[in-house]
């Protein structure tokens, strides 16, 4: 199949975020970055139905200034195929914005399948897949847990909220993937080796009017310290006590 | 006045927990921005428009009944054309952040041509601009985000909103999807369950969560039997126990699961990753059982116990019951 797969980077969710001094972003110096959560997984989803298939194609497309172009070069040592960047100065918060951008760069590419993680982990807004898929005329399904092709028919599952939705859908289509569907892989030496070798082609992005500003950006308030309030079953009837007239949970 | 348009969650033709929260938050967002009027829309079955009058109870002025025979499903494509043909002159629609929700929003704001905010804390209208809070780098920053102009979709994130009375007249109107159902190339071939009869995690007022403290699956019996204990709590797991398949992924809260912030979260057997923390932090009351004193679930912990878990919790279990007897 030929397959699309929206990148996006992201710092490492672990770090020690810090506001930087405009008050509206965070302070990026020492943060560690990579490709976001869910966007690994897509990758991995495309290189599987691939490699499944034993031929087919996998573009990784991402948006965003030079630096994106490590993240691009990380999917390709996973095993896809061709980068393209969408150069633009910086990530708009406006998710339509961007994808009027990926859906201009999609739009003639002839793709059997266009894969979006379900959100990225930074601004967690989650609009690009279905956007694009709307710009783009094509069906769209969200947050998918598992992806079938057999017979010609595409079938998909789909978690809800105490529930799950199995799906059919035809091709092409745009599907953003939910973890645990496959485990990404790391780059091996060889793959390494052999990304850089592999074309990454750099367009200017054609984002959309930007519409959404960010106007704060601030540390979430903090919780009271933590208490220890006994130790082992003894200290049982404390907590009971505590949840009864202190939290009112009880 | 500015009217806005909640979209108000069904399944299997029942309004769920978040339908209410939606109309609330409408509410609140029309009377701060002078007081226009709420309509609600909502997709069910026939005999859907039977059911809608807590969605009046909540504040809606106006209750627009979208009834098909397909709807006892989700159908996103014409439930997104439905929701964008009746948005005409609202300068909000607003969604539920939930599963079905983050699916509409965005084919919504696209057909719209319209920004999005989603998943937020906090939603005000004025001049013709919409603020919102919303947790972004998974929970770890709080961004204020503004759009403009208007129309602007909306989703707001489940629990956020608490579902509050504001009692209007029954106003109902019933239509027809904007496109046929049948038409839509994605079909919900089936909906399973998977919880049982058991709360969902980003509705019960309670979650018991387990890690790997509980040293094996089977272990996980405490945590269920302590849930039971509550009476009205779902169970959670942390990243590493879904990863090993003790539990299913579903079930994992942190940041690449569920976000949940319930009125107590019991965390049994979790040392307190970061992943973790940012899917729980927002609960109102942790308590927090755990063999190191110097985990870091302890120090978000309103109430910690240091031992080990598969002592304490059958205990606890007893105390809880006992507890909820005596009321």
């Amino acid at each position: 199949m030929k397959i699309a797969v929206c990148i996006k980077r992201a710092p490492d969710m672990e770090s020690r975020f810090k506001i930087a001094a405009s008050g509206t972003a965070i302070d990026e110096t020492g943060l560690k970055f990579d490709m976001s959560d869910f966007d690994g997984y897509a990758v991995e989803v495309a290189l599987q139905i691939n490699e499944k298939a034993g031929s087919g194609e996998t573009t990784v497309i991402c948006l965003g200034p030079d630096v994106v172009q490590e993240t691009i070069r990380k999917a390709l040592s996973m095993g896809a195929d061709r980068g393209i960047q969408l150069k633009a100065d910086s990530v708009p918060a406006d998710s339509l914005a961007i994808a009027k951008a990926l859906a201009a760069e999609l739009k003639d590419g002839g793709y059997d399948l266009i894969l979006f993680g379900k959100h990225a982990l930074d601004t967690m807004t989650g609009g690009g897949g279905p956007m694009t898929a709307e710009l783009l005329g094509l069906p769209c399904l969200t947050a998918a847990s598992k992806l079938d092709f057999a017979d010609g028919k595409a079938t998909a599952r789909r978690e809800l909220e105490g529930g799950a939705e199995l799906l059919e859908f035809p091709l092409p289509a745009v599907v953003t993937i939910d973890e645990g569907i496959a485990r990404p892989r790391y780059p091996s030496l060889k793959g390494i080796m052999a990304a850089k070798k592999k074309p990454l082609d750099v367009k200017p992005a054609q984002l959309g009017e930007v519409r959404v500003t960010v106007e704060k950006m601030e540390l979430p308030a903090d919780r009271p310290p933590g208490r220890i309030i006994g130790t082992g079953p003894d200290a049982v009837p404390e907590l009971v006590r505590l949840l009864q007239t202190e939290a009112k949970v009880l | 006045m500015p009217n806005i348009l909640a979209v108000a969650e069904t399944r299997g033709g029942a309004l769920r927990k978040v339908a209410l929260e939606a109309v609330t938050a409408a509410r609140a967002v029309a009377d701060a921005a002078g007081g226009g009027e709420v309509h609600a829309l909502v997709f069910g079955p026939p005999g859907m428009s039977a059911k809608v009058e807590s969605l009046a109870q909540h504040g809606a002025d106006k209750v627009i009944v979208c009834e098909h025979a397909a709807y006892d499903k989700a159908d996103a494509e014409s439930m997104s054309a439905t929701i964008a043909a009746r948005a005409a002159g609202c300068p909000v629609v607003l969604l539920s952040a939930s599963a079905q929700g983050k699916d509409l929003a965005p084919r919504v704001a696209a057909k719209l041509n319209a920004p999005l905010l989603s998943d937020c804390l906090t939603v005000q209208l004025s001049d013709n601009a919409v603020t919102v809070t919303h947790p972004t780098y998974t929970g770890k920053l709080i961004a204020t985000l503004k759009a403009a102009p208007t129309p602007v979709v909306v989703s707001v994130r489940p629990n956020a909103f608490v579902p509050a009375v504001n009692a209007k007249a029954l106003a109902a109107e019933t239509i027809a999807p904007a496109t046929d159902p049948a038409a839509s190339r994605v079909k919900v071939t089936e909906v399973v369950a998977t919880g049982g009869a058991k709360l969902d995690l980003g509705e019960a007022p309670v979650i018991i969560s387990g890690g790997r403290g509980l040293k094996e699956a089977a272990n996980f019996k405490l945590v269920e039997d302590l849930a039971d204990a509550f009476g009205n709590a779902a169970v959670g797991a942390t990243r590493a126990v879904t990863d090993d398949g003790w539990r299913p992924h579903a079930d994992q809260i942190g940041q690449t699961g569920r976000l949940v912030s319930p009125d107590l979260y019991v965390a049994v057997g979790i040392s307190g990753a970061i992943q973790h923390l940012a899917g729980m932090r927002t609960s109102k009351t942790i308590v927090a059982i755990n063999k190191d004193a110097e985990a870091p679930i302890f120090k978000v912990a309103d109430y910690g116990i240091v031992g080990d878990a598969l002592e304490i919790v059958p205990v606890l279990t007893a105390a809880v019951r006992a507890a909820r007897q005596s009321h």
